[in-house]
């Protein structure tokens, strides 16, 4: 088996007649976190959705690990160990964080559930003491580690990530980015889309930086920290749309 | 309206009273429970799909014929005949979707709802096909009747409320406390969610449709003994049902249950109060009322919550 955890080729897709990702290519290796950075509308969320078949690829390949998953569904991603936490977590709000968990191993062989259950509590303590509840009624940040763990309780052998900052309090986003490092540190594949650039870049081994559906750039996580485009446009030297600068420097 | 003499007074001067009253709140607490099990089917087809299914009355109708063909031509014993009876329904309900419902891939809840209204067409006159025109009767499955404080209830009443009963009951367990229930439920609150977790959102709508079949088949098996069956009643039992799941809250199972029994005993009331002419019209009223005034139905809101 190679170290290639997921290989994306060219990818293109989008919705209706409007093309979002145009030729989009990425690798994530075994026990990486890889972040993709950029800002609003520039594909990150539908890279993601692409890879897992939420939305279906126009062009261009996926492959996993040896397996070309282009055409997948959403459900048989899950099964072949690919599990992602969407943007706005999709919880099943009226139900209680246990059944959610419990929903999270659906795909997985049965008599598993327990020991990944185990896990995700170790990770997230505070669900094992919201147990019970619904998970409509925990706070933002909960929401956010129950979206988590519940992607982890199908034991996937690569985790997506879309966005798991938004909306949350600083204090609850160094909590989940500190479980991601412990994952991470656990030898679990993550491939993390964030807008928060510095904070995505400071947990990541590589990021890439996508701009209008393409990869602009990309390299370690250091390089792009200290990269002079980076930190102009997404570490908030950049102006607003009108920034004549940003446009040109990144153009493509 | 309690007199001094312990009589019920009517709006046109009926009088009725106490074992009478009781009577007729047996009589309604029976289709009630007959219109839950109805309410039901509407209610679980809605939750995975969105969409009405026009074709549960016919449910109801099979129930019954099949039942009496396993009984009378297969000569089966009555219970393996009721068992046979209401699975075949069941599996008309699982064939249904995948014939009638699946290939319509866009989901589109106006096409569907008319194919639905197809398809209990359909359904009937194929059943007059193979069973013929005439009614249809089943034995009872226990004769004779109890005493309840004067009133009278044949024990068949009995089994229908015993069996609607087991069924909610089974229902609330299954959709509680086992994978398949619970993914149905995840199913209902979000597609895009559930096909993250690895659930098959196409396989819990035809189990849907079986579960909803299998309830219709339920009470079609338990009124045949008492007011006989023919291919042509589903359209009655679909309205009813329909309206009872309306009146209680589309897409909330207890609500279903709750609003099948107030329209059953809604109806009898009107029958003891007013007159028998309008018992009919009665669920026709309280469904457009319902629609006007409180739609969202008067045991709470949809079981489509999101976070």
């Amino acid at each position: 088996m190679s170290d290639t955890v997921l290989q994306v080729e060219e990818l293109h897709a989008g919705y209706g007649h409007v093309e979002v990702l145009r030729g989009v290519s990425l690798r994530v290796d075994r026990g990486e976190l890889v972040t993709v950075i950029g800002a609003n509308g520039a594909g990150k969320s539908t890279l993601l959705k692409s890879i897992v078949g939420m939305v279906s690829p126009w062009e261009g390949r996926v492959v996993f690990g040896d397996r070309d998953i282009s055409n997948i569904s959403p459900e048989k991603a899950v099964r072949s160990g690919v599990a992602l936490v969407p943007e706005g977590r999709l919880l099943f709000g009226a139900m209680s964080v246990e059944e959610n968990l419990e929903l999270g191993a659906y795909a997985s062989r049965r008599g598993e559930g327990a020991a990944a259950m185990s896990r995700v509590c170790e990770l997230f303590p505070v669900l094992s003491e919201r147990r019970t509840q619904s998970a409509a009624t925990l706070s933002g940040g909960e929401q956010q580690m129950l979206a988590v763990g519940r992607a982890l309780m199908s034991n996937p052998r690569l985790l997506l990530l879309d966005e798991p900052s938004l909306g949350l309090a600083p204090r609850v986003i160094s909590e989940i980015f500190a479980a991601l490092d412990v994952l991470r540190a656990s030898g679990m594949t993550i491939l993390l889309v964030e807008q928060d650039a510095r904070l995505a870049l400071k947990h990541a081994d590589r990021g890439y930086v996508m701009r209008t559906g393409r990869v602009a750039l990309e390299g370690s996580s250091t390089a792009l920290l200290a990269n002079d485009d980076v930190r102009l446009i997404y570490l908030g030297g950049w102006n607003g749309p009108n920034d004549a600068r940003a446009d040109t420097e990144l153009g493509g | 309206m309690i007199s001094s003499t312990g009589l019920f007074q009517g709006r046109h001067g009926k009088t009725v009273d106490t074992p009478e009253l009781l009577q007729f709140a047996l009589a309604g607490l029976k289709n009630g429970s007959i219109y839950a099990l109805v309410a039901l089917g509407f209610t679980i087809v809605y939750a995975s799909t969105g969409v009405l299914n026009f074709a549960q009355g016919e449910f109801v109708m099979l129930g019954g014929m099949l039942s009496v063909w396993a009984y009378s031509t297969l000569g089966l014993p009555l219970p393996l005949a009721g068992l046979l009876g209401v699975l075949l329904t069941g599996l008309v309900g699982v064939i249904f979707e995948l014939l009638a419902i699946r290939p319509r891939k866009d989901g589109d809840p106006l096409a569907l709802i008319i194919i639905t209204v197809g398809g209990s067409m359909l359904l009937s006159s194929l059943a007059r096909h193979l069973f013929g025109p005439t009614e249809k009767a089943l034995p009872r499955f226990s004769e004779g009747s109890v005493n309840i404080f004067g009133a009278s209830l044949e024990r068949q009443s009995l089994w229908i409320f015993g069996i609607a009963a087991v069924a909610v009951v089974l229902l609330t367990f299954m959709y509680s406390y086992t994978r398949l229930g619970k993914a149905m439920r995840a199913c209902a609150i979000d597609r895009n969610a559930a096909r993250l977790v690895g659930i098959e959102p196409r396989m819990m709508v035809t189990l849907s449709f079986g579960l909803a079949a299998i309830l219709g088949g339920l009470a079609g098996l338990a009124t045949t003994p008492l007011t006989q069956t023919a291919f042509n009643v589903g359209p009655s039992f679909g309205v009813k049902g329909f309206a009872a799941a309306i009146l209680g809250g589309l897409g909330n199972p207890f609500a279903a249950v709750l609003g099948g029994l107030t329209l059953g005993l809604l109806e009898s009331m009107s029958v003891a109060f007013i007159s028998s002419t309008y018992k009919d019209a009665i669920s026709l009223i309280i469904l457009l009322l319902v629609l006007f005034v409180r739609p969202q139905g008067l045991f709470g809101g949809s079981s489509r919550q999101k976070v």
